[in-house]
């Protein structure tokens, strides 16, 4: 950490307007639209400052609030890093959904099928097989890339859609349906692969679980990776300047299918999270468009790990945060989707952020 | 008749000053030579007479009235036309089509009136001696004639002044001469021209007059019939510059790189290396001269492993590379300096340090176990930065940021700094300042000394001349001629041409 702050920070690389500027002030600009976007929809002055301190409140405002907000970032957060170490080696991975749909189901089966094991052999076997067939899933579309030029855009996107439909279809086998039920939802895993909640002693309904701490190694893990290994220092060539990468005699399609695995074992594990740390089972949607909006959280977070974290804390902080808001003071949900929607379009284009408020930024000298 | 002066002009981005309180004037029947190095502030100054860029200050008169050009159409209608580096034409239309883009002549329903333009083009083709056939398409047409079109252009948009940027870059010796005849021809009938070059022998051939620029600020002016290219040269540079290399007698050895009857086929499934045989040795730097896309790109990737060959033989000191991965080729002792540096030489947003290791990142010191070892990149990094005069803020500055000439001395300091057995230099000194032309040029000449081999590709025939031992030309995917190291330029250039 002390050497990340001396490499990069004090390096007159670290471009602060860049990395933490234009993501706050595309936060606070969202934000603010998303007040006129009330204003418009009738609501009074009064009731927009209710939803708002309201969605503050549910986010930081108690000891429950903050672990419902770390609850709902753990997996979006390990999603976006799959998505990030992609970006970083050049690929636009759209397909953490069904990664993680597919992590997911392996985690349940593992899950409610196997009765011998202790908590300490089959939790992590459980996580281990969301990871592995996350991976396994994602290297489907890096091996297309890497042998038939297939962008992995379209690939994963297909992909995408291939899991969920698998998923109805998986959740109705009969040895996986939960029996008596004749709805698609699966059988719950067993107490042994669960992950315990980490500050149930203070008060038993706090959700927050030993997945995040799993979620905090994961950052540490992708930013040792990217930045002292290797494979980090390929992946980064390949992504930054492919025919440099080419001529320094670093193999594309070798990198394609690794990157495409690693990122997909991030997703698996938030889908493995998902099942063993939240929801102890498999329903339709389960994944809850979580790899979609993790593509957000990995372009707010600049593809670096510990943005990737604070931007992932605060789409948690939104959503929980967000729950409240529409209890009191009765303003649909909605709204976090369109602040969340309102966050990626000044992201994606800093310059509507320059223009707006231009006053916060120096004059930067053109080449 | 036209008279254009440029007065007190400046104009700076952020802290950088690229122009400051800079004099010019050009009138008609006179050809203006400007020169300076890349970065000097030559391309700025021509995008405000463009109207391309607005002057912080100062003044553009055109014939005793002060114009202030909002976009280049203002700057056109006023009578400035410039013909740019990078020609600026559709590869599938017409002569006549390209001449026309922007400026069509069209009749009732916006029906284009071509065969009118068509007789146009064929009349100023005609006045001016820029001969084309209007009707032929734009790629098919060799680059001296795709320049002539260009020139056309401008003149179809009767410009009075003509900028001409770095317009020999892309040409061979006798295109130069053509160009040059045409540049007179223009200046006879009253036109006014802008030459750019950095090229010291252009300038006091065609010129009637020369300024030049260095660091944003007008150095000196000079009459080309009275100055030396030394003279010039030390303005441009701002220091005495040594011009001719010293080059010992070389003392050749073993044979390092033996090319056999190689063929090699391009990006679209086209022969571009057709049947080729040389030989580098030990102690010898081979030239490779031809004007670009003769099929020299394709045969560097291929002796670099980067490209697959379809017959033919590569050895390495005896010993078969075809089958290699440029990896395991590079292991061998290949160094490459690759012909596009911002491409495939460096990655820009990685640091210096970063860059230095590119090739070799993989192996101790560097990387152990797959654990990258920063501490020992740096240290190596520092020693490459000083030993090869890379002037940067730091080792951790992003390679973007560096300037042409030092972006290229951390690629040569790079491929130089260990292990070499040979070297393939493509354009390793394309588009850079003088000074660090000097640098490499020596650290090649050092590496020659030491016994080692050099493969030289160039597209610039004066440095083709003063590095060769032996020059070897290349044209249409063969190698159709062999010179000595004192061959002349006329000689080399008609090859280039394809006259054997």
């Amino acid at each position: 950490m002390i050497e990340f702050i001396k490499r990069k920070i004090i390096s007159e690389n670290f471009d602060y307007e860049e990395i933490l500027l234009t993501p706050i002030l595309a936060t606070l600009l969202a934000l603010i639209i998303g007040c006129i976007f009330l204003l418009a929809t009738g609501e009074s002055f009064s009731n927009i400052l209710l939803a708002f301190s309201n969605l503050f409140i549910g986010a930081f405002g108690s000891l429950n609030a903050i672990s419902e907000t770390c609850t709902a970032a753990t997996p979006l957060i390990l999603a976006a890093l799959g998505i990030s170490l992609a970006f970083r080696a050049g690929l636009f991975n759209i397909g953490a959904e069904g990664q993680i749909i597919i992590g997911g189901i392996a985690t349940v089966i593992i899950g409610f099928s196997i009765d011998f094991l202790p908590i300490w052999l089959h939790l992590p076997l459980a996580l281990l097989f969301g990871a592995i067939f996350g991976a396994l899933y994602a290297a489907i579309a890096g091996w297309l890339k890497a042998s038939t030029g297939a962008h992995e855009v379209i690939s994963t996107i297909m992909l995408n859609l291939i899991a969920l439909r698998l998923l109805d279809y998986l959740l109705r086998l009969p040895i996986i349906q939960k029996e008596g039920r004749n709805d698609p939802i699966s059988k719950s895993v067993l107490e042994t692969a669960q992950l315990p909640q980490i500050l149930s002693f203070i008060e038993p309904q706090l959700r927050i679980h030993s997945g995040f701490i799993i979620m905090l190694f994961a950052v540490l893990f992708v930013y040792w990776l990217l930045f002292h290994t290797t494979i980090g220092f390929e992946f980064r060539s390949t992504g930054a300047n492919p025919n440099a990468a080419q001529y320094a005699g670093i193999k594309a399609s070798l990198t394609i299918v690794l990157v495409m695995g690693i990122a997909g074992a991030l997703a698996g594990l938030a889908g493995a999270n998902q099942i063993t740390g939240v929801l102890g089972r498999a329903t339709p949607g389960f994944s809850a468009s979580i790899g979609f909006d993790a593509i957000a959280v990995a372009l707010l977070g600049r593809s670096h790990p510990f943005g990737v974290l604070f931007a992932g804390l605060l789409f948690g902080a939104l959503v929980a945060g967000g729950r409240l808001m529409q209890v009191k003071a009765g303003v649909s949900i909605d709204l976090i989707t369109i602040i969340q929607a309102l966050i990626i379009v000044f992201i994606a284009a800093p310059l509507l952020v320059k223009n707006t408020v231009p006053w916060a930024f120096k004059a930067k000298k053109k080449s | 008749m036209v008279n254009v002066e440029l007065k007190n002009i400046s104009k700076s981005f952020g802290p950088v000053k690229a122009n400051q309180d800079i004099n010019i004037k050009v009138k008609s029947g006179e050809i203006l030579g400007l020169l300076g190095e890349n970065g000097a502030g030559k391309s700025t100054l021509m995008n405000i007479l463009c109207g391309l860029y607005r002057p912080d200050t100062g003044k553009i008169i055109i014939n005793n009235d002060e114009k202030n050009f909002d976009n280049p159409g203002d700057a056109i209608l006023a009578g400035v036309g410039m013909v740019h580096q990078h020609f600026m034409l559709v590869p599938i239309f017409t002569v006549t089509e390209n001449v026309v883009l922007g400026n069509e002549e069209t009749g009732r329903l916006n029906h284009l009136k071509i065969n009118e333009s068509e007789q146009k083009v064929r009349e100023i083709s005609e006045k001016y001696s820029l001969l084309v056939d209007p009707k032929e398409i734009t790629e098919r047409l060799p680059v001296g004639t795709q320049q002539r079109v260009e020139i056309i252009k401008v003149l179809f948009r009767s410009a009075e002044l003509i900028i001409f940027d770095e317009p020999t870059a892309v040409l061979t010796p006798q295109e130069v001469k053509e160009l040059f005849n045409i540049m007179n021809a223009l200046k006879e009938s009253g036109k006014a021209i802008i030459f750019i070059t950095h090229k010291l022998h252009e300038v006091r051939e065609v010129c009637d007059s020369i300024s030049i620029l260095r660091s944003g600020t007008i150095v000196g002016d000079a009459d080309p019939k009275k100055v030396s290219n030394k003279e010039l040269a030390t303005l441009m540079v701002g220091r005495p510059v040594n011009l001719s290399l010293e080059r010992k007698k070389n003392k050749t050895g073993k044979s390092i790189l033996k090319v056999k009857d190689l063929s090699v086929l391009s990006e679209n499934q086209e022969i571009a290396v057709n049947k080729v045989n040389f030989e580098v040795k030990e102690g010898e730097i081979v030239g490779l001269a031809g004007v670009q896309g003769n099929g020299q790109t394709e045969l560097v990737e291929a002796i670099t492993g980067l490209r697959e060959s379809v017959s033919g033989k590569i050895e390495f000191f005896e010993r078969s590379m075809q089958s290699l991965t440029p990896r395991k080729i590079h292991k061998l002792g290949v160094r490459h300096i690759p012909e596009d540096r911002q491409k495939s030489g460096i990655i820009g947003n990685f640091s210096v340090s970063e860059n230095k290791i590119l090739n070799d990142y993989y192996q101790p010191p560097f990387s152990k176990n797959y654990i990258m070892s920063w501490e020992d990149v740096d240290t190596v990094s520092k020693k490459v930065v000083q030993n090869f005069d890379i002037r940067t803020p730091s080792i951790n500055t992003f390679a973007e940021n560096l300037s042409g000439g030092n972006q290229q001395k951390l690629v040569v300091g790079r491929e130089l700094s260990n292990n070499v057995d040979f070297l393939i230099a493509s354009q390793p000194t394309r588009g850079i300042d003088v000074g660090s032309i000097e640098y490499i040029h020596k650290q090649l000449i050092e590496t020659r000394n030491n016994g080692k081999g050099i493969l030289l590709i160039s597209t610039e025939l004066d440095e083709i001349l003063a590095l060769s031992d032996r020059i070897l030309v290349m044209f249409e995917g063969n190698i159709i001629k062999e010179f000595g190291s004192n061959a002349s330029i006329e000689e080399i250039g008609l090859a280039m041409a394809g006259q054997v």
